[in-house]
């Protein structure tokens, strides 16, 4: 449950192209706020609360370092969202893997019966 | 071998790609006709789909209901806006589980490629917060009902 409130927030997170951009950054490197407010016409507090958005998320941790707070990737929830889709993928594949079988029963019973093709 | 795809696109879609072996004909009739669909829309082992009406033409309706031994039941409804056979079919479709979900729209294109299809199907959910709504929890219950063209996805 907490997985799934978890990854509720993970993709709304990801739904603002402001935050995609962040991560897009972030995946370079760690950079600060400033260096992450810069390229956008943005104030500092609307990215600051971008990057809150991102941290509630798990996508992005921040450490100390005298009176800096770099942000960077967090690899664990990035890593879940990765598995997550994953997930998805091997469950429509499931259906689609049928789809195979019943196509290739087409082909065969389409065949015999010499119709087209 | 991985043939399918499933990313999302922009702030509202998702898009899933996958090769099939057979003619673009034969895959669109697999997506239209109810007996093949019975086959193979499914999801997880121990579901079937005693309902399925698909009236292929626009403004026709479609209605899935799947169910498995343990008395699970869901089911789906929808309408078709286009069909262009056998390259595109649109259509409309919400879930119930048993809540409504936002309505998903979606275009399937079947294009020929080598002597098989390739498929992509492109799901539009009303914004961000719907889409985002369907590939977590949204998505999990269908999954876990039986469920999933994530619709993608994800």
């Amino acid at each position: 449950m907490a997985m799934t409130m978890n990854l509720d927030m993970t993709f709304a997170a990801l739904a603002d192209p402001t935050r995609r951009a962040i991560l897009v950054r972030l995946a370079k490197g760690e950079a600060t706020v400033m260096e992450l407010t810069a390229p956008f016409k943005m104030t500092q507090p609307a990215i600051s609360q971008h990057l809150k958005a991102l941290e509630d998320a798990g996508l992005v941790v921040s450490r100390v370092d005298g009176t800096r707070r770099p942000r960077r990737l967090a690899k664990v929830g990035i890593e879940a969202m990765d598995q997550w889709l994953e997930m998805l993928r091997k469950a429509l594949e499931k259906n689609y893997n049928r789809l195979d079988a019943v196509l290739a029963d087409m082909e065969t019973t389409t065949t015999k019966r010499g119709e087209r093709r | 071998m991985s043939k399918l795809t499933l990313k999302t696109e922009g702030d509202t879609h998702v898009v899933v790609t996958r090769r099939f072996a057979a003619p673009p004909e034969a895959v669109y009739r697999a997506h239209t006709d109810a007996k093949l669909l019975q086959k193979w829309l499914l999801g997880p082992d121990g579901w079937t789909m005693p309902v399925c009406i698909t009236e292929a033409k626009p403004g026709g309706k479609i209605r899935y209901e799947w169910t498995n031994s343990k008395g699970g039941e869901f089911h789906l409804t929808g309408e078709y806006v286009e069909l262009e056979p056998y390259s595109r079919i649109v259509h409309v479709e919400r879930m119930f589980l048993p809540d409504r979900t936002p309505d998903n729209h979606v275009e399937t294109r079947f294009d020929a490629d080598g002597t098989g299809t390739l498929m992509t199907m492109r799901m539009t959910l009303p914004n961000a917060k719907t889409r985002a709504a369907m590939l977590s929890t949204g998505m999990e219950k269908g999954m876990e009902a039986s469920y999933v063209r994530l619709e993608g996805m994800l």
